[in-house]
C-alpha cells in the first residue's frame, strides 16, 4: 500500500506547491497520495495535456490520510484511500459521488476487480481502483534455507504464526505490519477462522495466536521492513506485496547476494484496493474528475505500474504492462491464487476498540 | 527620547491607547496574556469538550456538545464515560507509569551529564566559554529527526557500535541495543541534554565566587564546598533543567517510535493509537488532559519549592 522510492518527486512537488501559492487557483490539482506510488513522468504528462498544475503531497498511512480527512477542509481534490476505510469515510460523509460524464475512461476498468471494489462502495459511486496488491510473506530466500532447510518452501502462514518454526527464524529478524487490520485477518486464515469475521472471540483468539509468537518479533512497522530486508538486517516480513517485490529489487541492485522474495500463504492472503476519491468539500472537482480519467488511461495506468510493481485495476492496460511484471505471479497472481485471497472489512467503531485493545496487547505484551 | 515623545506621532498614539484603556505596561502584559489564551486555554477547552463527547462516523467524529431535543429544547450531552474508561483499563495507567519512569530516569541521566559540562562551561575562561556553548547548541542546526536517524546507525545490529566492538573481539555475537527502552533513554537524554546545560550553565555563571573563597577560608575542601555551597545555590537551575527535559520527555512520540522496541509503552504512542487507529478523538482527548494534569502536577509542586527558597 505504499513506497518510499520517491521521496525526490515528494520534496520537488513540496517545492512547487510553496512557489504555487495558493492551490486554490484555477488550472490546479491538489492530490494527496501513498508516498512513492506514482512516477514523475505520468504527473509531468498530465500537465502537458490538460493544463492543469498538480500539487501533490504524500502520506504513508491510511490513518493519517482518515485524520485529515475527518477534521474537515482537508484542501485536497484527490486521495487514495484503501477500500475499508473509504467505506467507513462514505459513511461519514466525506466524499462526493463521481460524475460519470467527466469519466469516460471508466470503461476501461477491470470489471471483476471493480466488483469486488463495490462492497465497500456499491455501485462504485465514490471511487474508482487506483492500484492493487496482497498482503503475505516477504523472506529472505538463502537465510530461510539455511535455516529451515534447502527443501523448505515458504508457502505458509505457520512460518511466522507457528512458535516452533517461528523460534527457528527469530535470530534473522522477523517483523510484523504494525497494521492490526492486516494483522488480525492474517492471524485469523491462518487459525482457520473467518479472516472477515467480526466476532470478538475471533480476534481474541488471533490476538493470542500473535502474542505466543511475539517474543520472536523484532518490530512491528508498516515500512522500515523494505530495507531492512534488501540489506539482510531482518529475513522475514509479513508485508505488501509491491513493498516485498521492491525491497527484491533493491537487494539485487546492492549486488550483495541478499536475494528476497514474495510468498502468497496457501490459507489465504487479504487483497486490498487503494481507491481514487474526491472529497466532497474539494476545492477543484472537475480538475479532480480530469486527473481520475486520465489515470485511467491504459497507457497511463500501465506506466505506473511497471515503476510501482503494484497491478492497477485496468484490463485495458494489462498488456502494456511490462512483460517481467505482467507476468509475475507474485503481482498478478493465477487465477488459482486469486480464489484463495479474501478482500477486508470495514469495523465498527465497538470492533476498532477491541482490534485497537487486542493490537496494544500484542504488540506491547499488556 | 525627548524628541521622540515630543512628536506629535508620538503623543498621538500615547492618546490613543490612553483613550482605550492600554497604558504601555498594558500592552506588554497582553501581548503574553493573548498568547496564552490562543495557544493554551483555547485548545485546552476544545480537547476538554471533545473528551466529553461520543466517538461516531460523521464529520467531526464525535458527537457535538449541544443538541436540539424532540421539543426543540437546547440539550447539553456530555458524560465522563472516557475517563471512567481510562480509569479501569491498566493499559493506560501502564502507560502513564511507564511514561513518568522513562522521563524520571533520562531526567536524572541528562542531570548527572548536564552538571559536570555546565559547571566546567561556566569556570572556563570566558573567550573559551562561548566557543563550547556554541558546541552545545551546534546540534540544533541538524534537523532533530536526522540526529535520531543517525542514533539508529549506531545502535543497529550490523551498526557502528555492533561492528567496533566485534572487531576488537570484545563480543562473538552483536548486542541487541536498537528497538530497546535503552535505545529510547539514550535518544531522550542526548536529544535534551542542551535544554538541560543552558539552564544551568546560566545559573552557575551568576554564582559569586566571593562565596567559593569564604568557604575556602573557613577552610572547607572543594567536595565539602561543593555540597554545601555550590549546589544548593544552583538549584534553581538543577530545576529549571529538570523540567525543560522531564516534560517534553514524557510525552515523547517521535524518539520511541523510532529507537524504541514493541514493549517501550509511551503514552505519546497511546495518544497516537486511540486517535489515529481507533479514530477515537473523545478517548484521545481524555488520555491528553490526563497528562496535561499530570505533568502540571509536578510543575507546581516544583515551582512552590522554588519560591519557598525565593523567600528563605
Amino acid at each position: 500500500m505504499k513506497r518510499l522510492r520517491a521521496r525526490t518527486l515528494a520534496s520537488t512537488t513540496a517545492m512547487l506547491a510553496m512557489l504555487g501559492g495558493t492551490a486554490q487557483a484555477q488550472g490546479v490539482v491538489n492530490v494527496f497520495n501513498w508516498s512513492d506510488y506514482i512516477t514523475d513522468e505520468v504527473l509531468e504528462q498530465f500537465t502537458e495535456e490538460t493544463g492543469i498544475r498538480v500539487v501533490y503531497d504524500v502520506y504513508d498511512s491510511n490513518d493519517t490520510l482518515e485524520a485529515r480527512l475527518l477534521a474537515g477542509s482537508s484542501g485536497f481534490d484527490v486521495v487514495v484511500p484503501t477500500a475499508t476505510f473509504l467505506e467507513r469515510q462514505i459513511a461519514a460523509g466525506v466524499y462526493q459521488p463521481l460524475d460519470r460524464d467527466l469519466l469516460p475512461n471508466i470503461d476501461n476498468m477491470d470489471e471483476r476487480l471493480m466488483a469486488s471494489a463495490a462492497s465497500h462502495d456499491p455501485d462504485n459511486a465514490h471511487a474508482v481502483i487506483y492500484m492493487w496488491g496482497t498482503t503475505g510473506i516477504g523472506y529472505n530466500v538463502d537465510m530461510i534455507a539455511e535455516r529451515l532447510g534447502e527443501d523448505y518452501e515458504v508457502d505458509s502462514w505457520s512460518l511466522i504464526f507457528d512458535p516452533e518454526i517461528a523460534a527457528q527464524v527469530a535470530d534473522c529478524g522477523i517483523s510484523f505490519l504494525d497494521s492490526p487490520t492486516d494483522m488480525f485477518p492474517a492471524a485469523m486464515a491462518y487459525l482457520g477462522l473467518d479472516p472477515q469475521s467480526t466476532a470478538t472471540e475471533d480476534f481474541e483468539a488471533a490476538a493470542e495466536l500473535m502474542s505466543s509468537v511475539r517474543d520472536h518479533v523484532r518490530y512491528f512497522h508498516s515500512s522500515q521492513y523494505i530495507s531492512d530486508l534488501a540489506n539482510g538486517e531482518i529475513c522475514v516480513a509479513v508485508g505488501w506485496s509491491g513493498d516485498v517485490l521492491q525491497a527484491a529489487e533493491r537487494a539485487e541492485e546492492a549486488g550483495r547476494g541478499v536475494s528476497v522474495w514474495y510468498a502468497i500463504p496457501e490459507e489465504g492472503a487479504m487483497q486490498w484496493f487503494d481507491m481514487l476519491a474526491i472529497p466532497a468539500d474539494a476545492p477543484n472537482p472537475e480538475n479532480a474528475h480530469a486527473f481520475i480519467n486520465f489515470i485511467m488511461k491504459p497507457e497511463v495506468a500501465a506506466a505506473i505500474t511497471n515503476y510501482v510493481w503494484f497491478p492497477n485495476g485496468n484490463s485495458a492496460a494489462f498488456e502494456l504492462v511490462d512483460e517481467e511484471i505482467r507476468t509475475d505471479p507474485a503481482i498478478y497472481p493465477s487465477d488459482e491464487v486469486m480464489d484463495k485471497l479474501f478482500t477486508g472489512v470495514t469495523y465498527d467503531g465497538r470492533t476498532d476498540r477491541v482490534v485497537t485493545r487486542l493490537w496494544t496487547r500484542v504488540r506491547t505484551g499488556q | 527620547m525627548n524628541a521622540l515623545t515630543r512628536s506629535p506621532v508620538w503623543r498621538g498614539t500615547a492618546w490613543l491607547f490612553g483613550r482605550l484603556g492600554l497604558s504601555g505596561r498594558g500592552l506588554v502584559i497582553a501581548i503574553p496574556m493573548l498568547w496564552f489564551l490562543v495557544f493554551f486555554l483555547v485548545p485546552f477547552f476544545v480537547l476538554g469538550r471533545i473528551s466529553l463527547a461520543e466517538p461516531r462516523i460523521a464529520l467531526p467524529p464525535y458527537t457535538p456538545l449541544f443538541e436540539r431535543g424532540p421539543d426543540g429544547s437546547l440539550q447539553i450531552i456530555a458524560s465522563l464515560e472516557n475517563y471512567w474508561f481510562l480509569w479501569e483499563d491498566a493499559l493506560y495507567r501502564n502507560a502513564y507509569l511507564s511514561s513518568i519512569r522513562i522521563a524520571v530516569i533520562s531526567t536524572v541521566f541528562a542531570l548527572l551529564i548536564g552538571y559536570p559540562i555546565a559547571y566546567y562551561i561556566a569556570r572556563s575562561p570566558e573567550p573559551r566559554q562561548s566557543i563550547l556553548l556554541l558546541m552545545v547548541i551546534l546540534p540544533f542546526w541538524t534537523s532533530f529527526l536526522l540526529r535520531v536517524y543517525a542514533w539508529m546507525g549506531f545502535l543497529r545490529r550490523e551498526g557502528v557500535i555492533n561492528n567496533m566492538l566485534m572487531s576488537m573481539g570484545v563480543i562473538d555475537t552483536p548486542l541487541v541495543m536498537l528497538q530497546t527502552d535503552f535505545a529510547v533513554l539514550i535518544g531522550i537524554v542526548y536529544t535534551y541534554l542542551p535544554f538541560m546545560i543552558l539552564p544551568l550553565y546560566a545559573n552557575l555563571t551568576k554564582l559569586d565566587s566571593a562565596h567559593l573563597e569564604a568557604a575556602a577560608d573557613l577552610g572547607a575542601s572543594p567536595m565539602v564546598t561543593f555540597f554545601t555551597v555550590t549546589l544548593p545555590l544552583s538549584m534553581p537551575g538543577i530545576i529549571a533543567g529538570s523540567m525543560l527535559v522531564f516534560i517534553p520527555a514524557i510525552g515523547e512520540y517521535v524518539i520511541p517510535a523510532l529507537l524504541g522496541g514493541p514493549d517501550t509503552l509511551m503514552i505519546g504512542r497511546v495518544l497516537w493509537d486511540e486517535f489515529f487507529s481507533s479514530r477515537d478523538w473523545p478517548v484521545a482527548s481524555a488520555v491528553a488532559i490526563v497528562m496535561l494534569v499530570l505533568v502540571v502536577a509536578p510543575i507546581m509542586w516544583l515551582q512552590s519549592v522554588q519560591n519557598r527558597r525565593e523567600l528563605d
